[in-house]
């Protein structure tokens, strides 16, 4: 096996350059080093200047995703070997706007997560006595949407978010039914008007690019889908029933 | 955010299209198509068929998946210029074309289907 592969790895510095350029840089193939441990070489032996986030190296904090080439990747998940002999092509996540190097800015994905109020809502009672307690199948339920570590890989790789960065978008709308669906939630309809809207659900075309990149098997076009099925029962009723249907 | 009224139901019209048509449609032109064609599967005889035809359940049937089919297409037709060659600023006229050519497809439908005698 070759004992180094090619970076290339996008630069951009807005106060430098007006567009983002390739760097080259030549680092160690080895078979235990993901992507990222390739950028953490180039920062501590090659180049200081290079800019990314990462943080747990273990495909938990989300922090790392970026586009390898061309697709949507957790960097700390995705291994140098795999694209031997090279060149390997590093940008960062598309559909959002750049602020240096590799680093993305994340506030509009920030602002939609508050907006499905990702949280148990309880309408009963102030304080619980105990637990709230689910068995097993009711845990089932949701426990796949609760992989999610908010990567915005789904966001990277979807279509109708590149082309209208005001769809609420595959994550959100993931984590909204990871609480819908939560037996302790009380919160659906708060939440509906979010989903509902132009901008939440109907938006998606169900092109499925984000469940093919979610690196934790969350399936949001499947969660969208499904969110679909429920709001239009829910016009059904409203049409059925016009006044208090809900 | 408006909430959507309208959506809903397209989207309802445009699964159930997609779950008929990909039922009926298939078996249809397989049998129509192909197999009796080149009989390999013994055709039904004329008069046979007719009286098939002529009752109202099977034209029901046929003018209902005709209906969700035709409403399938507007929606999947719709997005294609929407999203595939984003030309959504042109909304009003894709939407009169897609949604009206399914009326208009569902009004001859029920004309040939319904209205008509065999
Ligand atoms: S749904 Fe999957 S791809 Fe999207 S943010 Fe969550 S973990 Fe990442
Ligand atoms: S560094 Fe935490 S997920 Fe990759």
């Amino acid at each position: 096996m070759a004992r180094s592969i090619t970076m290339q790895v996008a630069r951009y510095r807005p106060d430098r350059e007006a567009e983002p350029t390739m760097q080259s840089y030549d680092v160690p193939l080895r078979k235990d080093w993901a992507i990222l441990d390739g950028l953490n070489h180039i920062k501590d032996e090659l180049d200081g200047t290079l800019s990314y986030r990462w943080s747990c190296r273990m495909g938990i904090c989300g922090s790392c995703g970026m586009t390898v080439n061309g697709e949507p990747k957790l960097t700390c998940a995705t291994f140098l070997t795999d694209y031997a002999p090279g060149p390997v092509r590093v940008e960062p996540l598309r559909n959002f706007p750049v602020v240096r190097d590799l680093v993305v800015d994340i506030g509009d994905f920030m602002a939609k997560l508050s907006v499905v109020q990702p949280w148990i809502i309880r309408k009963d009672e102030e304080t619980p006595d105990g637990e709230y307690l689910q068995t097993p199948a009711e845990l089932e339920d949701y426990k796949q949407f609760s992989m999610c570590i908010n990567c915005m890989l789904c966001y990277s790789a979807c279509p109708i978010y590149g082309l209208n960065e005001h769809f609420l978008g595959p994550a959100a709308i993931a984590l909204a039914q990871r609480y819908n669906l939560d037996s302790r939630d009380q919160g659906s309809a708060d939440r509906m008007d979010a989903l509902s809207a132009s901008t939440g659900v109907w938006d998606c075309t169900y092109v499925g690019e984000c469940s093919t990149a979610c690196p934790k098997n969350v399936d949001p076009a499947g969660a969208i889908q499904r969110y679909k099925l429920t709001a239009a029962t829910e016009t059904l009723k409203s049409f059925l029933m016009p006044r208090g249907g809900r | 955010m408006p909430k959507q009224r309208i959506a809903p139901i397209l989207w309802l019209l445009f699964s159930a299209g997609g779950i008929v048509a990909a039922l009926m449609i298939p078996v249809l032109l397989a049998l129509f198509g192909v197999l009796f064609p080149l009989e390999l599967v013994a055709p039904p005889d004329h008069a046979h068929l007719l009286a098939v035809i002529r009752h109202p359940l099977t034209r029901l049937v046929l003018f209902g998946t005709c209906v969700l089919a035709l409403f399938h297409w507007a929606h999947r037709f719709k997005y294609t210029l929407y999203d595939g060659l984003q030309l959504k600023g042109l909304h009003t006229a894709i939407n009169t074309f897609a949604y009206g050519g399914a009326l208009l497809g569902s009004a001859v439908a029920a004309y040939l289907l319904l209205l008509l005698p065999a």
